[in-house]
């Protein structure tokens, strides 16, 4: 039975849609206490004194803990798990980030007292009664001008707000004279503003400490719990990781926001030990605005040179890069490996440098958010490329074709080794762009356009031509460039001896559906029923270990470990066979769940080798009983999926309003498991980047308060501002995996807000405003004023 | 000071003590540990907590539990019937329109309180009824698909 490539519905959703899910803030426990954590009004300031008397004598409150019993406590911060060394090889700043703060808040929200009491309201009602003598400091919130001089400092031994310098690909004299000698050169300033992931459900803890085991348990919103426990364990706490279980029951949603380590997880688990009871703290909007790590936020200027036929020379990008008050888990990594290392895109651009500048400012943290580095990186290329048609005269389609890179399969040629360290896996980028051609209908529509502009009418189209490295990763690879952690994904795959399995994955799901397209995976490679597959995950005590979800990694890393397993599985299966067939291993072929003696009807079946394997009476000489085999998988390389994104607008000329009129995405995303999943996950992640381009944005003010930290305040994607997607796929197979596949979850961010941008840019350009840039998020005012100039 | 309610709850009376402060929302997933209303905001934006009071759809986040006295509240918990889901869940579950599933109950409110009022609605319609409704996994694409196919499975049962 096949069930790879089928659009087999979910199994999970039964669970989710009777209200049967079970999420972090769904679990009580006995005895469970609720902690409320007071955090900072502002950006900057030194305490100059804290009085917790007045709360701790309110009803219902357990305990009150300050920075200061943190710090006499002796426990550390939160650790970064990337190092990030400057230019000259010295290490990047790493300032501590405590779990409460004692002396100086570097944030909004910045973390200073953790109230616990009987009840969440007691809790709440409490901290209003702490008094805090805060001495506000001057702030900076913007990433290029805290690194200039005289600008307020963050920590006082980063100068500059520097947290490191960076740069990659070739010489800058050489990219330099390469644009000094080009026939056009496109210039663009832009910033990539700084979003908030907004996952729908707010962070959630709950820490328990179990007096007669010496054990803890934290249940948690994470993607990765088993990192979560080793972050905790071996840097926060210091407790040994056989002692503690980290459980992350259904998550909602994350896109990178609950990848990290967050104080919250630590302070629970510490506390729990303290009285001996359980806490259990759920993060409130206003927090999650405030404290999940943020998104982008990069201050850049970039240079695109051609030749005179249109080939693109040479590439200069220079950043700043936002990292926030403190370090976040992989925020150095996303600036630098993450970003830098896409600058190649899908062109053959002979030089290409890139040149980083991580700052810190009074700001949330930024990490890793949907795409991560990689929409930067695809948000600069695109952006220039499209400007730079329409500055040349040049068709952007017409002069992306001339510009790609020659297919290559990986297998018969070699990968492609691009300017910025990666070798690319597998491409095929021209049908991409020219099946989006015809989905768009692009000779007509430019009639159509230029049939509007005549009625004054400002129809614009916008094209962005994606490649992403996600798969992440290659544990040596990313060891030598400072990864703190390895990379793989282990599986352990039980078969019971009822022939029913089984599988325990590091990946976790929280939306991707990973108990569907795993268990596709595992029915198909062992044919058997889907209903006879069961999926474990999201529980250290159950699953060996795991590095998680996030970089679009579970299949093809995840998915991979499975595969290792199941070989495993089948080999030693095949051994029982051949022993209860009285044949050879290589005289049987497995096939719809049965081995068979070739050229005979003599067959035996999964079910019967699985009880065989665990009533072991007539069975091989020297086999171990059982069938349960655990594998890790690290991949040989990082994915490359890659597509064509184009968004087509109307600007309203009088109030800059912009309507998404169509957005066509045709994707690469290599062999796909379920295309009804993997469509959804396309669906969701054009909704962010849209919503990066035209509608969202995180605002601090030039006291860095963030002005918009509410629903009321951040415009995020309603479904009416949305139209219904075009989209459709090429299959370009990932040649270094057993499955074939590169990952779906971050693609449609990557692609998706250049082409938009791309779209207002052409409307105006084809109305008669040659403007270059305007700001995201596109609001109409921007659009309008962009119009005036 | 606490207030003793009475109310109908996906058909169940129900008599307890709230604080006047309760919400309903927090009435419902902390003293009936009806966990599927879900919390995803705190200025009624997000739409996670929709219930029907009454046979209209209510954010529970903006209704305290003692304007639910005497009333009757339908959750995500009582809309299949036994095993068998209601037509929206199961349009949910055809089209894919949940992925992580926290705005889901909410969703599914929604949709049945479009659908009541208007049994047919066109595209537009439904994203304009989906307004008061965050969800960040799908770009509402198979939300709007799974309400379409729901309407239509809705019709054909009524024929």
């Amino acid at each position: 039975m096949s069930y790879i490539g089928k659009s087999v519905k979910r199994v999970e959703d039964k669970r989710f849609l009777t209200g049967q899910g079970r999420y972090t803030d769904d679990i009580k426990l006995v005895g469970m206490t609720h902690a409320y954590i007071l955090r900072s009004p502002y950006a900057h300031a030194k305490i100059n004194s804290m009085d917790t008397s007045a709360a701790e004598s309110a009803d219902g409150v357990v305990k009150i803990y300050t920075g200061a019993d943190i710090a006499a406590a002796g426990v550390n911060g939160v650790p970064c798990g990337w190092q990030v060394n400057f230019k000259n090889g010295d290490t990047m700043k790493e300032p501590p980030h405590p779990l409460l703060v004692a002396d100086r808040v570097k944030h909004v929200g910045d973390a200073v007292a953790m109230v616990i009491a009987e009840t969440r309201e007691q809790a709440r009602d409490a901290a209003e009664l702490i008094d805090v003598d805060y001495e506000e400091l001057p702030a900076v919130t913007d990433p290029a001008a805290a690194a200039a001089d005289g600008a307020p400092l963050v920590h006082d031994d980063a100068p500059n707000n520097v947290c490191f310098d960076w740069e990659l690909g070739n010489p800058k004299d050489e990219v330099r004279a390469a644009l000094d000698g080009a026939h056009h050169v496109t210039t663009l300033e832009f910033v990539n503003q700084r979003v908030v992931p907004n996952a729908m459900e707010p962070r959630s803890a709950i820490g328990h400490f179990d007096t007669s085991t010496d054990r803890y348990t934290l249940y948690t919103t994470s993607q990765n719990p088993h990192l979560t426990r080793l972050l905790l364990c071996a840097f926060v706490l210091g407790i040994p990781e056989h002692k503690v279980r980290v459980v992350a029951p259904d998550v909602g949603g994350g896109f990178g926001s609950k990848i990290f380590h967050y104080t919250e997880e630590a302070l629970v688990i510490w506390a729990s030990n303290q009285i001996k009871r359980p806490i259990k703290w759920t993060s409130d909007r206003s927090e999650a605005f405030m404290t999940d790590a943020h998104g982008r936020d990069h201050v850049t200027k970039a240079e695109m040179g051609f030749d005179t036929d249109g080939n693109i020379v040479a590439l200069q990008a220079t950043t700043h890069a936002n990292l926030g008050a403190y370090l976040s888990t992989f925020a150095p990594a996303v600036p630098t490996y993450l970003h830098g290392t896409l600058m190649q895109g899908l062109y053959t651009t002979p030089k290409v440098n890139v040149d980083v500048t991580g700052t810190f400012t009074h700001t949330n943290a930024v990490d890793a958010y949907r795409g991560a580095g990689r929409p930067e990186a695809t948000y600069l290329l695109e952006r220039l490329i499209d400007l730079a048609a329409l500055e040349m005269g040049k068709d952007p389609a017409e002069l992306r074709f001339q510009n790609f890179i020659e297919p290559f399969d990986g297998v018969e040629q070699p990968g492609y080794q691009t300017q910025v360290a990666l070798q690319y896996d597998s491409g095929n980028y021209h049908p991409v762009l020219k099946r989006a051609l015809e989905m768009v209908g692009y000779e007509d529509f430019r009639k159509e356009q230029t049939e509007a502009a005549k009625n004054g009418k400002l129809l614009g189209i916008g094209f962005s031509t994606y490649i992403e490295a996600c798969g992440i990763a290659p544990s040596a690879v990313v060891g030598a460039l400072g990864a703190r952690a390895g990379l793989f994904e282990s599986a352990q795959v039980r078969v019971q001896p009822t022939g029913k399995v089984s599988v325990y994955t590091g990946s976790h799901s929280h939306g991707q559906g990973h108990e569907t397209t795993f268990a596709q995976v595992v029915a198909d490679r062992m044919g058997i029923p889907l209903e006879d597959v069961d999926l474990v995950h999201g529980d250290s005590d159950a699953v060996a270990f795991g590095m998680g979800t996030y970089g679009s990694r579970s299949l093809a890393v995840g998915g991979s470990a499975i595969v290792k397993s199941i070989d495993k599985v089948l080999e030693k299966g095949a051994r029982i066979a051949a022993h209860k067939l009285e044949a050879a291993v290589e005289d049987l072929d497995y096939a719809e769940g049965k081995w068979t003696v070739k050229g005979t009807d003599k067959s035996i079946g999964f079910g019967d080798i699985a009880l065989t394997a665990y009533v072991p009476h007539d069975y091989p000489a020297g086999e171990e009983p059982g069938l349960d085999f655990s594998s890790f998988y690290d991949p040989a390389n990082f994915t490359y999926p890659f597509g064509c994104h184009v968004a087509i607008v109307e600007v309203d000329g009088e109030t800059g309003r912009t309507k998404l009129k169509r957005f066509i995405a045709v994707d690469d995303v290599g062999n796909v498991i379920n295309p009804m999943i993997v469509d959804g996950q396309i669906h969701g992640g054009l909704a962010q980047g849209i919503g990066q381009a035209l509608l969202e944005g995180a605002l601090y003010d030039e006291n860095g308060q963030l002005i918009n930290g509410s629903y009321m305040d951040y415009a995020m994607p309603r479904a009416d501002d949305l139209p219904s997607f075009e989209i459709d796929r090429t299959v370009t197979p990932c040649p270094h995996n057993p499955l074939g596949v590169k990952g779906a979850g971050e693609a449609g961010c990557i692609g998706s807000t250049p082409a938009v941008v791309n779209a207002v840019i052409d409307a105006l350009w084809k109305g008669g405003h040659q403007v270059k840039d305007i700001r995201m998020p596109l609001t109409p005012e921007r659009v309008w004023n962009a119009m005036q100039s | 000071m606490s207030h003793s309610i009475t109310l109908t709850v996906n058909g169940k009376t129900v008599t307890a003590e709230v604080e006047g402060r309760t919400l309903l929302v927090d009435f419902l997933r902390e003293q009936l540990l009806l966990t599927g209303t879900h919390v995803g905001c705190d200025t009624s934006n997000c739409g996670a907590c929709t219930v029907h009071v009454d046979g209209l759809s209510v954010k529970s986040c903006t209704m305290l539990a003692v304007q639910a006295d005497g009333g009757s509240v339908t959750t995500i918990e009582g809309m299949a019937q036994g095993d068998n889901l209601h037509p929206i869940q199961e349009g949910f579950k055809e089209k894919h329109g949940l992925q992580c599933g926290f705005c889901t109950p909410g969703m599914v409110m929604t949709a049945a309180d479009l659908l009541k009022k208007n049994p047919q609605p066109t595209e537009d319609e439904i994203r304009r009824a989906l307004e008061g409704n965050f969800c960040r996994c799908t770009g509402y694409h198979n939300i709007v698909e799974a309400i379409q196919h729901a309407a239509a499975n809705m019709q054909k049962a009524e024929a």
